[in-house]
């Protein structure tokens, strides 16, 4: 069984915030919502690097250990999806999260926050695959399409990649031993408790 | 490398070339230099890359061991939780990674979810085996009782009393429910059942907070006169407030015990209601205090002090709610209709009863109107002392 891992390339990433356009739109995510965002370290300065970062589908999830109702649950894939039927935004996996990826919408009364949102790997939810009721609370589910996340598969330097963990290592392998240097497989120390 | 001897053959063969011509012995020589260049050539070659190493030129040598690593330090500052820029704004956006959430979830779900919840039943026990050993502490005139009155406390006190006493117990219940209902609740109601049931109980939580901070605050205000500590303390907290022995120790308006009680509510319970209110801030859009770095920090640290000072607070208010209903005869009805029997005054405040009689303060709603001035006249010798 594949194991889906998302990894992104310092070398490569211009910034150019492509994949947060690319999942906004697929999953016409609510207003104020990103489910991916790029951060820039060292902005402006010589040797700058910019990461895109959304939710990593951790090994053992920190979201999962942590939440109260037990919302979450991790698929065959290893991916790490949760049931907004029973989410009560609480925002306990905003604290434990590692990568800040859950995010909530806001509610109509004082701002209280809504049922959380975050990055589905475009795998959908509980929900019957490719139904109305899915596309309206996670997105698209391009994984049952046969697709992989849109972010990757849109971004122009290739520097974001998704799918199984063994071929996206493998294509990052190939990379590092063309162009010299030191892998830095970035977040994946954290996420699936290997360098 | 001239030669003397030139055999006569190559001599006799030509006359033009035999300047250039070499002797066996000089070919000779030429070969076995030859052979020694390309042979010394063959081996030193590969160890080339060492000098180029020697010389601070190869992409390996960059990359030795260092105290100061660039890249290393780079990678090592991103996982400790440097910010950066992102375009897309929100709370941590500019994070790429926070340790912080690792640690308040290991205290989250070890301790404070798992250990500390059981002080509440081991409070409630111990209250349960009091009651059922010592029983309960009864009036000793019971039974004949005057039926003569005195004010202990006015209907606001009453009022800010219950509101924030029934708020306590709403707040405790729902609190308690996110803390281990995933452990204690989710077998017993499903899934489905426990998350419509956490979803009340966080709104319930959400608006009842700040109803609740609002009554301690007014708490503090009204009742901090009664409350400061006097050398009679010292001696009711020495006798045990009384609550091993028969004869009780004296105590003016307020015994030890109480003014304890309410110098925890003005201190844990300030801390529980500033951390609630940090964690709500999204709703009530309260500004955070300075100094920490993110709200996300923030809440982190206000959920564990919230958690951890909102169970020990609901473990100490059982005793609380058992003194004062169950625990001590008479006492209920204080805060109830406002007013405690002077007996009841006598036996557990005997320095404020006799206050309150020397004051004429004590009522005797059986006897006419007239003749209630009577009742404290006995008393007013005492005031003059």
């Amino acid at each position: 069984m594949a194991r889906m891992k998302f990894l992104c390339d310092a070398e490569r990433c211009i910034e150019c915030n492509g994949c947060v356009t690319a999942c906004k739109n697929e999953h016409e995510v609510p207003w104020g919502v990103n489910r991916r965002r790029v951060v820039t370290l060292g902005d402006g300065e010589p040797g700058e690097k910019s990461i895109s970062v959304a939710c990593m589908h951790c090994t053992d999830a920190p979201c999962q250990a942590v939440c109260p109702v037990d919302c979450f649950y991790t698929t065959d894939d290893g991916i790490v999806l949760h049931d907004k039927n029973l989410c009560i935004g609480c925002g306990y996996c905003f604290y434990a999260c590692p990568f800040g990826a859950p995010q909530y919408p806001q509610q109509s009364s004082f701002g209280a926050r809504g049922k959380m949102d975050k990055c589905t790997f475009c795998a959908g939810g509980p929900e019957d695959d490719l139904s109305d009721a899915e596309f309206e609370r996670y997105g698209r589910n391009r994984i049952a399409e046969g697709s992989l996340p849109l972010c990757a598969e849109m971004c122009a330097t290739k520097a974001l990649i998704a799918g199984d963990g063994d071929e996206v290592a493998d294509i990052y392998r190939e990379r590092v031993l063309q162009r010299g240097g030191r892998p830095k497989t970035w977040g994946w120390e954290t996420a699936y408790q290997e360098g | 490398m001239s030669q003397s001897t030139s055999p006569p053959v190559s001599h006799s063969t030509s006359k033009a070339n035999g300047k250039h011509k070499k002797t066996m012995a000089q070919r000779n020589r030429i070969a076995m230099w030859s052979v020694f260049f390309v042979l010394a050539t063959s081996l030193a070659l590969p160890l080339m890359s060492y000098s180029v190493h020697w010389l601070g030129m190869s992409a390996t040598a960059q990359e030795a061991p260092d105290a100061t690593n660039p890249r290393a330090n780079f990678w090592g500052a991103v996982r400790d939780g440097v910010s950066g820029y992102s375009a897309v704004k929100g709370e941590g956006a500019n994070v790429l990674v926070q340790s912080g959430g690792t640690d308040w979830l290991a205290k989250r779900n070890g301790a404070l979810s798992q250990k500390l919840p059981w002080i509440i039943a081991g409070m409630a026990g111990v209250i349960l085996l009091f009651h059922l050993l010592g029983g309960r502490n009864k009036l000793d005139k019971r039974g004949n009782l005057s039926g003569r009155k005195i004010k202990r406390w006015s209907w606001i006190d009453r009022l800010v009393h219950w509101v924030t006493a029934i708020s306590f117990i709403m707040l405790a219940i729902t609190g308690i429910s996110m803390l281990i209902g995933k452990t204690a609740l989710i077998p017993l109601l499903g899934k489905a059942g426990f998350a419509t049931w956490a979803g009340l109980a966080i709104s319930i939580h959400n608006y009842i907070g700040p109803l609740f901070s609002i009554g301690v605050l007014l708490m503090i205000v009204m009742w901090i006169w009664h409350n400061f500590p006097t050398g009679v303390d010292m001696k009711w907290l020495a006798a045990g407030g009384g609550l091993f022995k028969k004869n009780h120790p004296s105590a003016g308006r307020m015994n030890a015990g109480e003014k304890i009680w309410f110098w925890l509510l003005a201190t844990v319970g300030v801390a529980v209601c500033v951390t609630g209110l940090v964690m709500v801030a999204p709703i009530l859009g309260f500004q955070l205090p300075a100094g920490i770095e993110t709200a996300r920090a923030n809440m982190q640290q206000a959920n564990l002090i919230h958690g951890a000072l909102g169970v020990i607070w609901t473990a100490i208010a059982l005793g609380h709610i058992y003194i004062g209903t169950a625990g001590t005869e008479g006492a209920f009805e204080g805060m109830s209709t406002g007013y405690v029997s002077e007996e009841w005054a006598h036996q557990h405040h005997d320095l404020w009863a006799e206050k309150m009689v020397a004051k004429g303060k004590v009522i005797d709603p059986s006897a006419p109107v007239a003749s209630r001035a009577e009742v404290a006249t006995p008393a007013a010798p005492a005031a003059q002392n």
